[in-house]
């Protein structure tokens, strides 16, 4: 017996052709369709394999191979590895690749079951060593360990790591652990118990109320409550009605959905089948950006997988209930991120957002009735209805109910995915999780929610993370990008950054999305350039106003976001920029210009021969100076000065 | 059918169950600018020029896509609502070329209308305009596309109405046109330049190649006839200034077609005053023909017929109608050949 | 050289067979206009106007339609691309640890403008936002494989790799 699919005797009694409720349980803790001893023993001895129990010691390499790591190398770990254990005729060691653990940067990530040794930045050239030590000595490869950025103490294990201790990994708590090329691991590790319980002890409609009770609302950005939502759909009237998966993550910065669809696909499906059961369809489509081929080829995985188990098809597991599921590779367009550009997209048109209402819930794919959640919402079904609405509702604030995962970039030591419960503080995220701002430099904003989003400044940071707080302090939740930004970081540049992109996605359906973005982006850059003008922040302010007011779809209305907030935060900044023509942050080239310090200057002439341009005066020993007429701003002076003598004034 | 009242600055209307913010509005005499709607095509809310402030919603929706609900409270004319207007015309303006002195359309322009309506400038903006070479590839419509406000009216138009789909959005964003197939002339397309398209732009951006420079609008005396072509009877509006057909445009009101017409009865109007067309009946004297009067014509032709029908019997004649006849004039065709004339042989064709 | 003419004649010939089995396979689906632009474009490389002409014809939806569509998308190329894709990634996060400074360097390696081809068609470069892999920012991706960590210095030897 080598997959769970199998049957262990001829008097099983279901099979794919003859579904029956107990298929799972039967799998995997039975037989319980019929009584062998022998039978029994071939499935512990098959379950024992997989076990992904803490309590069942089992040695296990695995090996992270998510689009971080593998770009990282991970997949040379991986064979070497395969072949070092072989070589050294370890026995009962298995080498297996999981999904990601969402600390990209340490890639490749590789862990040692059943201890937890954490391993980063390991290439294939230090198999060897893990190997001959580690494996067969139990001796920990020092130099592999991680080292926090804080204390700067090394951590032997997953758990002792900082940046997991804070975390409250339920949606990413297979991510890593379990090889997301095999239901059986899934299911082991407690999948599809949610779906079982789903069509075995609800209607409906109970399970509807289930969704509402845990207080769940969507991931995606908006925050609505998911629960009405689905009950929406259910209410809708149809003859077909639809689920929809958004895996369409396009902002920039966030990589959850990416990194749950890589490392645990099957949530999504019984998320979604559960959806589809609630709300009384029996079609799905996962919309997944072209951008993601791997998690486009893992979902397919899981889906034929989950189709030749019998979860996904006619009469799953004799409930009667039937459904199908579908990938849409997108095309590249942010815009279809928004729900009825996505369903346009979906339907083969240009993907341009429709007017709602009609929503979704009621006139969406082909006019019919559907459902619409992201990822990470369905990512949370299967544990509501496993363990309870109520005990979903148990965690997180009093609107904001349950975990969220948060991509944490930019200037921060430690960049990665974290799972944290609603409610966490911002300075908790960035400073514990996050490692604080790397080089040691002093923390000036994060930008929370992509380029739908705004930033917060330093005082905000001990805001309780939830969906209203954020709107109120002119951010939002958005997916969940958030991008630290030290004080070398420019707040009209970043502005400028973010409106670059959704002028640069904006569908041009409708005036102040096409247009607007176009001359608010204009002005800002203009700015950034030095020829900011008296007036500038009065007319972006107008704009935003008006775009937001008045644009088709959430893209438009959200697009002034990052001006609105950084004019909120730093409008010193503006006016430096507009008035004084200089960038504080000495970002913007056009507003900087270089200083040597004579006062730290000695005369060693390194950056005079280094400049590209000869704009550096000065004899040996003597005090130099530079020519701004003929400097070209390129930087070179100040990065080859060892005595930190050039500065941007 | 159900009815629902709704309030509109200040003002309670009741209107039958499904009807727009824009409609209610309008049924009460209030006037909301619009571009992008056309109550004969869908509506695709892109333009956002008709946004109203209702109680109790996020944002300013477009009234022309916002059902009325009962009880809803709608303000056409907040300060919001005039900034947020005023905005998307600067924007508009801001990417059209300030070519009013000589635009074709100068007078019944949409987009000029609201600009001065609302009093707003098109130099707020000093950036990016986009450039597109003048689509001049045929005798019949010219496509100025530096003058498009992207309302998509077109597109809607030929593959709604038209049902030909020459059209499409193309390309995104600042750069989204209403494209032909791979961005060719509308020569190169498979367009039938019926024209229908110019009948619903509400700018210069695609006007009617014949009538450029022939007059103002405001010059124009529009007369509404039926056209001369075929036997469907559409309705359209002679465009005539100094006594003389200078142009066709379509009348709304026309109640056979609408605004739709064909390529002749729109563009088809050159014979009027044409020099080759014969205005007086020519007889053949002497072997070469000489002006003569519609009696001493008219008086030729009855004699020449007397005599084939004695000489030959009324077989030997035949009648071949036009479809330039109306119903009523070929009636009459009918009556002369079979009682008259004495003969079955009359024919018609059926289109021109 | 011998002549080609014949082998291309074959590559053409497989090509317009293997899009005719795309279209048995999508045809009567319902929105199926974005999955067989894509495979046509993994058989041809680009969408060939003549190719998008079929498409219409077949799936009976408007040239002017799937020009459309074709023209929305950033992932569909209507011109020839070359043989490896550079893509350097300008997101938020490569943003701030000098992306910037990559995508110039790979310019003036290659000689060539975003969106642009090299004239002997081994290069296309392509500015992205966000590829997903921030923790190894700045990041450009050649092909399907990535590249994190870069530093402008880097980049010839990478490029170097697929000449």
């Amino acid at each position: 017996m080598d997959n769970l699919m199998v049957a262990c005797c001829s008097k099983c009694n279901h099979s794919l052709s003859n579904p029956c409720k107990d298929y799972i349980l039967c799998r995997t803790e039975g037989p319980i369709c019929h009584d062998s001893k022998e039978c029994k023993e071939k499935r512990e001895t098959f379950i024992g394999k997989v076990d992904l129990a803490e309590d069942k010691p089992h040695r296990r390499v695995l090996i992270c191979a998510g689009t971080g790591c593998i770009s990282s190398g991970s997949k040379d770990v991986h064979s070497e590895m395969l072949a070092a254990v072989e070589n050294a005729g370890i026995e009962d060691c298995e080498v297996t690749i999981t999904g990601c653990h969402g600390f990209c940067e340490q890639g490749p990530i590789v862990i040692i079951e059943p201890e937890g040794i954490f391993y980063g930045g390991v290439s294939a050239d230090d198999v060897e060593e893990i190997v001959e030590k580690q494996l067969k000595d139990g001796e920990i490869v020092e130099r592999l360990l991680f080292t926090e950025p804080n204390s700067g103490e090394k951590d032997k294990y997953y758990r002792d790591i900082m940046f997991y201790k804070k975390q409250e990994r339920t949606v990413l708590k297979n991510c890593g652990h379990i090889n997301p090329e095999k239901i059986e691991e899934y299911i082991i590790a407690g999948g599809y118990r949610g779906l079982l319980r789903t069509l075995c002890d609800f209607k409906a409609l109970e399970v509807i109320e289930q969704v509402k009770t845990s207080g769940l609302r969507g991931r995606g950005g908006a925050g609505f409550p998911t629960g009405l939502k689905w009950q929406f759909t259910a209410q809708a009237e149809g003859d077909q009605k639809y689920v929809v998966c958004n895996a369409d993550e396009g902002d920039p910065g966030a990589f959850m959905d990416r990194s749950v669809l890589e490392g645990n696909p099957h949530a999504v499906i019984e998320g979604m089948l559960i959806a589809g059961y609630a709300v009384g369809a029996s079609e799905g489509y996962v919309y997944v950006r072209a951008e993601y081929p791997l998690a486009i080829k893992r979902l397919q995985k899981a889906i034929t997988q989950a189709e030749q188990f019998g979860i996904l098809g006619d009469n799953i597991l004799d409930s009667g209930f039937s459904f199908r599921l579908k990938i849409k590779a997108g095309a590249g367009a942010f815009v279809c991120g928004e729900e009825t550009a996505l369903l346009n997209s979906i339907e083969g048109e240009r993907g341009m957002p429709r007017v709602r209402p009609p929503f979704p819930a009621n006139k969406g794919l082909w006019q019919k009735p559907t459902l619409l959640n992201n990822v990470e919402t369905y990512a949370n079904v299967p544990i509501i209805m496993e363990k309870g609405g109520e005990w979903y509702a148990s965690r997180g604030t009093e609107k904001s109910k349950g975990t969220k995962v948060f991509a944490l970039t930019g200037k921060v030591n430690n960049t990665g995915l974290a799972e944290v419960p609603m409610g966490i503080s911002m300075r908790e995220i960035i400073f514990d999780i996050g490692g604080g701002i790397n080089n040691g430099k002093k923390f000036k904003a994060v930008q929370i929610g992509g380029p739908s989003g705004g930033c917060l400044p330093e005082d905000k940071l001990d805001l309780p993370v939830d969906y209203d707080s954020l709107i109120s302090a002119g951010a939002m939740m958005g997916s969940g990008g958030l991008v630290v930004m030290d004080e070398t970081t420019c707040m009209v540049d970043l502005a400028r950054f973010f409106l670059t992109f959704t002028q640069n996605e904006s569908c041009g359906k409708c005036t102040p999305c096409r247009e607007g973005t176009k001359r608010m982006l204009e002005i800002l850059t203009r700015i950034t350039e030095g020829e900011g003008q008296e007036g500038d922040i009065e007319t972006l302010e107008r704009m935003a106003k008006s775009v937001k007011n008045t644009s088709l779809c959430g893209l438009g209305q959200t697009a002034p976001n990052p001006i609105l907030s950084t004019l909120r935060y730093f409008r010193d900044e503006y006016e430096a920029h507009i008035k004084k023509k200089w960038c504080p942050a000495g970002v913007c080239t056009a507003l900087t210009t270089f200083k040597i310090d004579p006062e730290k200057c000695t005369g060693c002439r390194r950056c005079a021969k280094n400049c590209p341009v000869e704009a550096i005066k000065g004899e040996v020993k003597g005090i130099h100076e530079i020519d701004p007429e003929i400097c070209t701003k390129c930087g070179t002076c100040m990065e080859k000065c060892k005595f930190e003598a050039v500065y941007k004034g | 059918m159900s009815e629902v009242t709704i309030t509109i600055d200040g003002q309670e209307v009741t209107v039958p169950a499904g009807t727009t913010v824009l409609q209610a509005a309008r049924m009460a005499g209030i006037e909301i600018p619009t571009l992008c709607h056309d109550p004969e095509l869908t509506s695709p809310g892109a333009c956002r020029l008709c946004v109203v402030e209702i109680e109790g919603m996020r944002n300013l929706p477009a009234s022309c896509v916002t059902t009325a609900g009962d009880g809803m409270v709608v303000n056409t004319i907040s300060p919001d609502v005039m900034d947020a207007r005023k905005t998307v015309i600067e924007l508009l303006l801001a990417n059209h070329p300030e070519d009013c002195l000589t635009c074709e359309r100068t007078g019944q322009c949409r987009l000029q209308e609201y600009a001065y309506h609302y009093g707003v400038r098109g130099d707020v903006f000093h950036g990016d305009r986009t450039e597109f070479p003048i689509d001049d590839s045929n005798p019949f419509i010219v496509r100025d596309l530096n003058k498009c406000i992207r309302c998509g009216k077109c597109v809607r138009v030929c593959d709604e109405v038209q049902g030909r789909s020459i059209y499409s959005f193309a390309y995104r964003g600042f750069d989204s046109i209403p494209a032909t197939a791979m961005d060719e002339s509308l020569a190169e397309s498979e367009c039938v330049f019926c024209g229908s398209c110019v009948s619903v732009c509400p700018t210069g951006a695609l006007t009617e190649k014949m009538m450029h420079g022939v007059g103002r609008s405001w010059e124009l005396e529009k007369i509404k006839t039926t056209c001369p072509y075929c036997g469907v009877g559409c309705n359209f509006d002679l465009n005539v200034k100094d006594g003389k057909v200078v142009g066709v445009t379509s009348n709304a009101e026309s109640e056979v077609n609408g605004r739709a017409l064909c390529v002749k009865g729109r563009f088809g109007y050159n014979f009027i005053d044409h020099p080759d067309r014969l205005t007086k009946p020519l007889i053949k004297k002497d072997g070469e023909f000489q002006e003569a009067t519609w009696e001493e014509a008219i008086n030729l032709v009855a004699e020449k017929f007397t005599q084939i029908k004695q000489e030959h019997g009324g077989d030997a004649l035949a009648l071949f109608s036009s479809a330039r006849c109306t119903n009523e004039e070929n009636y009459l065709a009918n009556k002369f050949c079979r009682a008259v004339l004495g003969t079955n042989n009359i024919d018609h064709c059926a289109r021109l | 050289m011998a002549c080609q003419c014949s082998k291309e004649n074959e590559n053409q010939s497989s090509r317009e067979q293997e899009l005719r089995t795309v279209f048995d396979k999508f045809r009567g689906q319902k929105g199926s206009l974005i999955p067989v632009l894509q495979t046509a474009q993994d058989i041809y490389g680009y969408l060939p106007k003549e190719v998008m002409a079929q498409i219409s014809q077949e799936l009976k939806i408007p040239f002017s339609k799937v020009f459309g569509v074709a023209t929305f998308y950033s992932q569909f190329h209507l011109e020839p691309r070359g043989e490896n894709i550079v893509r350097v990634c300008l997101g938020t996060a490569c943003h701030v640890r000098g992306g910037a400074a990559i995508f110039s360097k790979v310019k003036e390696e290659l000689n060539i403008e975003d969106g642009e081809t090299t004239e002997n068609l081994k290069f296309t470069l392509e500015s992205v936002a966000c590829i997903g892999a921030c923790g190894l920012a700045p990041v450009m991706v050649v092909n399907d494989e990535t590249h994190g960590r870069l530093t402008p210095e880097k980049v010839p030897g990478i490029l170097a790799k697929y000449k």
